[in-house]
């Protein structure tokens, strides 16, 4: 007989769970890596709970991440996980991690980094770039042009 | 959560929750709705996107702000109910949020007004006693920052433009402008909201909404109108004609297909 997995053990698996599920806009980066998890942790109750939060008010994909994340805590043994959506911190693009950065500028989305990081084009990493506009095709990007090579892009906002 | 909310000898009811929050909710959700008009119809490309992103952040913050509304008044309206199953009167937007997209120089007019007022508001809010509310206000105030940028760079570029888009942007600032005087004037419901702590105080909106907007007509090189009180009640339920056909339109699916899903 297989001994139930300790807490901490479940939470690790769910993380590993969680990361399979892609952004249904931008499928190269999971929602661990945008940032969209806050929190795998077990209450006072001892109930486990998933927190996630939208990355902005109006985002579209939020609800299909919900489903997403759902469907695959059940398929995964932790149908008994509740998944909760917190909006507190609010999400910016600070919570994006390196991995999730960098898979960003290989698949051609820049990502706008404040003075840290300026936005370099991803096609010829030029830092000549200019803004056309604060919004592009989808809430969380802004639509840029390499002033180098000339080529327009997308670029993760910086909120 | 609890039905009253005391401050020392001021007590706000649950009821009073809930409509000042229908006033947020609402006015966001109008407004976005008027701007979703437009998809397909922006006269750039990168126009009719940002009018179209700025749209689903107005109707994101309204459906987490209905979504509140519902569970404090806690009788079985979701943000849908709320949304959809109510007729003009029972709304509580700003008059100003349902005026009609007449042409591009009043869609930016109307959501500079508005934008300036929104962040603002959301800026006092993230302080507010409400604590649910006080989170969804961070949210907002990061989308109303970039929203009132588009406006405002657009306001100064039509006005300080050509001969056409000055008069245009002009005309509609002049048509307009008596919709401002509910946005900045406390009806009693404000005014108990700000005691409370749930609401901002109203003097303090009019002060900052009046320097942004002054200092943003100035460099669009449009004079300011003069101030002109119009006994619009919208925030009370009391609209133009505009709204109803605004909720036609939005509302028909779902009232004709109850509970149709996709």
């Amino acid at each position: 007989m297989v001994e139930a997995a300790r807490p901490e053990g479940r939470e690790r698996q769910i993380w590993r769970a969680l990361e399979s599920v892609a952004d249904p806009e931008i499928p190269v980066v999971n929602i661990v890596e945008l940032g969209i998890v806050r929190q795998v942790r077990a209450g006072a109750d001892g109930q486990l709970r998933v927190r996630i939060t939208p990355t902005y008010s109006g985002c579209p994909a939020t609800e299909v991440i919900a489903r997403s994340i759902r469907d695959t805590l059940d398929q995964s043994g932790f149908a008994d996980v509740m998944l909760e959506t917190v909006l507190w911190p609010p999400w910016s693009s600070e919570w994006l991690s390196e991995s999730g950065r960098h898979k960003l500028e290989a698949f051609g989305i820049a990502v706008e980094g404040g003075a840290r990081s300026p936005v370099a084009c991803p096609r010829c990493a030029a830092h000549q770039v200019e803004r056309i506009s604060e919004f592009g095709s989808t809430p969380c990007k802004a639509h840029y042009r390499c002033r180098e090579c000339l080529e327009p892009f997308d670029t993760f906002k910086c909120l | 959560m609890s039905a009253a909310v005391e401050v020392g000898s001021a007590q706000v009811s649950l009821a009073e929750r809930v409509e000042y929050l229908l006033r947020l909710a609402d006015t966001s959700l109008i407004a976005g709705q008027r701007l979703a008009e437009l998809l397909g119809h922006g006269p750039t490309l990168e126009e009719d996107l940002a009018l179209g992103n700025i749209s689903l952040d107005l109707i994101g913050q309204a459906r987490l702000l209905l979504a509140l509304a519902g569970r404090i008044e806690d009788n079985g309206r979701d943000e849908d109910a709320l949304a959809f199953r109510r007729d003009a009167p029972q709304f509580r937007n700003m008059s100003l949020a349902e005026q009609p997209n007449e042409d591009f120089a009043a869609t930016i007019v109307r959501q500079c007004l508005l934008d300036a007022w929104q962040l603002e508001t959301y800026e006092s809010l993230t302080g507010s006693r409400e604590e649910a509310l006080a989170d969804i206000a961070h949210k907002a105030l990061k989308e109303c920052r970039y929203h009132w940028r588009f406006s405002a760079g657009w306001l100064v570029r039509l006005g300080d433009g050509t001969e056409e888009s000055h008069a245009r942007v002009s005309a509609a600032l002049g048509a307009l402008w008596r919709f401002t005087d509910e946005l900045l004037t406390p009806d009693a419901l404000d005014a108990r909201m700000a005691v409370c702590g749930i609401g901002p105080a109203p003097s303090l909106i009019r002060e900052r909404w009046d320097t942004r907007v002054s200092a943003t007509l100035a460099e669009a090189k449009l004079p300011k109108p003069p101030h002109r009180h119009y006994p619009w009640h919208g925030k009370r339920g009391v609209h133009s004609e505009h709204l109803g056909h605004l909720l036609t339109e939005m509302q028909f699916l779902p009232r004709v297909y109850p509970g149709a899903t996709w």
